[in-house]
């Protein structure tokens, strides 16, 4: 069976609540920003799947997901940062740790 | 009115006083401990000098057109305005009587400064006294010179405020608080009357401007006469209303009955100051304001002049007799003041606006001058007497002739001038008064004459009482009668009481401009001055020297005296009205509905936030996650809601 629309956006969709499981669960930073990324590629998926199989002749969609792809590349750096940062300053990348900067 | 740009040096007569208030309110302690004194004196004395050039060229050089004084402006600035038409402006307004306040109110003013500096020497807090007399001064001026109705009413109350701070100057007194709280209370409610009749009369007449308003409301037949006679209140004309209204704003700061009660309590303040404000200048503030709006209540409302007439005269007999009783000195004064504004203000209500007809108003401004001089003087004796027996009490005074020489003889020519005896300048100016009288309203007259009678024998009651009476003994007296600034303000005023009856005093001020002579008869004279005479001499024979009639009399009249010694019950009265009605019955249910009900509903919503927000608090964690739900929530819902509405 040839893959349609509908496999795709089942594909996008699942991504996107694995990447919302994960965000909510997991304690680790770094696993938590890996999940962020899993939730920008359904959002990609989206947009690619969209403009392959509802406006053929148009590249709207893949332009978008190229300044997705850049723009989550330089919020990986940010966090990754921010992250470097907090393992500093507490030996430990828990998201819990982090509750006490908060004031 | 021609606006001439070379005058506008007038508005430092009232500046330059406020500047000193403005640099001892603020710098006094720290730099001007002791010079403060000093330079408030050099700024009124500049203040006097210009207000001399001011009446100099007023008077003889550019205020008569066609032999007519004409009102001058100044200086004329919109401040607010609200409409085309409707503007609330500051301007200054020069006409004759705005011109004689502004000579007796510096004048009477630059002897009170000058008094002080050895008077409260040594006070702990005698720049803030400076300032505050500076600002009094000020709001003095300010209110003479207004050229509106309401700028009048703004200066009016900055007046209110320094009495108030003036008689409250001794604040570790509890009766000095009380009599500042009483002032500014009484005061202040009748200035409520002031400003509903303002509304109504600026209402009608359709603007503030005192020239416009009177030529307007003075005018039968135009549209605003004709408005504010036209509608009416309890069968009564808007004007009329107006006007009396007005009138009890004036009569609440000139000390008329019933809103007398605060002017005897207001000698706690320190007596210079008494002579300034409460006898001299403020006090005079009501008739100055009655005499401003001369023209709409002589041609408008002849009523309320009639009114005016009979308070101002009653007043003046009740003040009268309960000053025969009183043994404080300055309290003596205090009603001797009450009484003389009784005069005053009936002088004006039994005038009429022009010619002959106007020699009540010429003769009413012209007493405010004289008793401005001798009262100050009075007052500046009493407070030598009082500096140097360290008592207001005449039971401590007594045969002080042979210690203080100077205050004896400037004293005693004070009491014949108050009391009427030629050539001093009281006897002009009452004999032009009484003549008022006995042309419009015999009743008036012949109480009058009464009253002078009182008045010089409680005058000379208070002068024997001081000066005479018995040997003085007194252990905390000290030394000498005074240094030169204590005695110098009341040579220069007694010469004042001598010599100011013979100034032509209608050539100046008068009713409608025009030069009125004064007439006086000798045959007219006689019954007053010997009425006078005749008060002067049983003061003699119950006062010169020590001995029992007065207690004999007292005793024979005790009803009388009794009550006019608790100046028959006013102040009681006014306790049972306010204790008895006003707090149970006002007081108490608004005191409950703002407990209760106000308060209530305050404290209401605030424990009803902090209910809410005690449940919500838990929310804000502070950890990334449950944030990270709380969002997805609120996604969640809101992409079902557009859902919702989209497939709807």
């Amino acid at each position: 069976m040839e893959p349609g629309l509908y496999h795709l956006l089942f594909i996008s969709t699942a991504l996107f609540f694995i990447g919302v499981f994960g965000f909510l669960t997991r304690r680790n930073l770094i696993t938590m920003l890996m999940s962020i990324e899993l939730i920008l590629n359904s959002v990609c998926l989206n947009f690619v799947a969209f403009n392959k199989y509802v406006w053929p002749g148009e590249l709207d969609g893949v332009f978008f997901t190229v300044f997705i792809i850049a723009i989550a590349a330089a919020e990986a750096a940010v966090a990754i940062a921010i992250i470097i940062n907090l393992y500093r300053s507490h030996r430990s990348i828990d998201v819990e740790v982090a509750g006490e900067l908060k004031g | 009115m021609n606006a001439m740009p070379a005058t506008i040096y007038i508005i430092l007569i009232p500046l330059l006083p406020l500047l000193g208030f403005l640099i001892f309110g603020l710098f006094g302690k720290k730099y001007f401990k002791t010079s403060s004194g000093l330079v408030s004196i050099i700024l009124i004395s500049l203040s006097f000098l210009l207000a001399l050039y001011t009446a100099y060229t007023y008077f003889f050089i550019l205020g008569r057109t066609d032999g007519v004084y004409q009102a001058i402006k100044p200086i004329q600035l919109t401040w607010l305005s609200f409409t085309q038409a409707l503007s609330i402006d500051m301007g200054i307004l020069l006409d004759p009587i705005s011109v004689m306040m502004l000579l007796v109110v510096t004048g009477v003013s630059l002897m009170v400064h000058i008094f002080s500096l050895s008077y409260m020497k040594g006070e702990e807090r005698f720049p803030i006294y400076y300032a505050f007399l500076g600002l009094f001064t000020f709001s003095m001026l300010g209110l003479v010179l207004s050229s509106n109705i309401f700028q009048i009413y703004m200066f009016w109350e900055l007046v209110g405020v320094s009495s108030f701070l003036l008689i409250g100057y001794y604040y570790d007194r509890p009766s000095a608080v009380a009599a500042a709280k009483k002032a500014f209370i009484v005061t202040r409610f009748a200035d409520l009357g002031f400003l509903i009749g303002i509304l109504v009369l600026s209402y009608h007449a359709q603007t503030l401007d005192f020239q416009t308003l009177i030529q307007r409301l003075a005018t039968p037949g135009t549209v605003q006469f004709s408005s504010a006679v036209g509608s009416g209140f309890l069968g009564i004309s808007a004007l009329t209303w107006g006007l009396s209204l007005v009138f009890m704003g004036g009569a609440g700061k000139s000390a008329m009955m019933p809103l007398h009660i605060w002017l005897p309590d207001a000698m706690e303040g320190p007596t210079p100051v008494s002579a300034l404000i409460h006898a001299a200048t403020m006090v005079v503030a009501g008739v100055f304001l009655v005499a401003r709006l001369f023209p709409v209540y002589s041609i408008s409302a002849p009523i309320v002049l009639r009114m005016i007439a009979f308070i101002g005269v009653f007043t003046s007999l009740f003040a009268a007799i309960i000053a025969c009783t009183q043994t404080d000195i300055k309290r003596v004064l205090a009603y001797s003041t009450m009484s003389q504004i009784g005069f005053m203000m009936f002088a004006l209500g039994v005038s009429g606006y022009s010619g002959e007809d106007g020699l009540g108003y010429a003769a009413s401004q012209f007493h405010l001058f004289t008793h401005a001089l001798f009262k100050a003087l009075l007052f500046l004796g009493a407070g030598v007497v009082i500096h140097y027996v360290h008592s207001n009490e005449m039971k401590d005074m007594g045969g002080l002739r042979k210690q203080l020489p100077v205050t004896h003889i400037t004293f005693l020519i004070a009491c014949l001038a108050i009391s009427g005896i030629p050539p001093f300048a009281g006897f002009f100016s009452k004999e032009e008064i009484l003549m008022a009288a006995h042309e419009h309203e015999p009743l008036v007259y012949w109480l009058a004459i009464l009253t002078s009678g009182l008045t010089a024998f409680y005058m000379f009651r208070l002068y024997f009482g001081i000066f005479w009476s018995k040997p003085f003994r007194n252990e905390h007296a000290h030394g000498h009668e005074g240094t030169f600034p204590l005695l110098a303000p009341l040579v220069i005023l007694s010469i004042g009481a001598v010599g100011a009856g013979f100034i032509p005093f209608g050539h100046f001020v008068s009713a409608d401009g025009r030069i009125l002579e004064m007439p006086l008869h000798v045959g007219f004279s006689v019954l007053p001055v010997s009425v006078g005479v005749a008060g002067i001499l049983i003061a003699f024979w119950l006062y010169q020297t020590k001995n029992d009639r007065p207690d004999r009399i007292a005793s024979a009249w005790k009803g009388l005296y009794r009550s006019a010694y608790h100046k028959f019950y006013f102040d009681e009265l006014y306790m049972a009205v306010t204790k008895g009605i006003l707090f149970p019955l006002v007081g108490k249910p608004a005191a409950w509905f703002d407990r209760n009900i106000v308060d209530g509903a305050v404290n209401a919503s605030a424990s009803l936030t902090q209910g809410v927000s005690d449940r919500i608090k838990g929310m804000q964690s502070g950890r990334v996650q449950p944030y990270a739900v709380y969002f997805l929530i609120g996604v969640l819902l809101l992409s079902f809601f557009l859902l919702y509405i989209w497939i709807r």
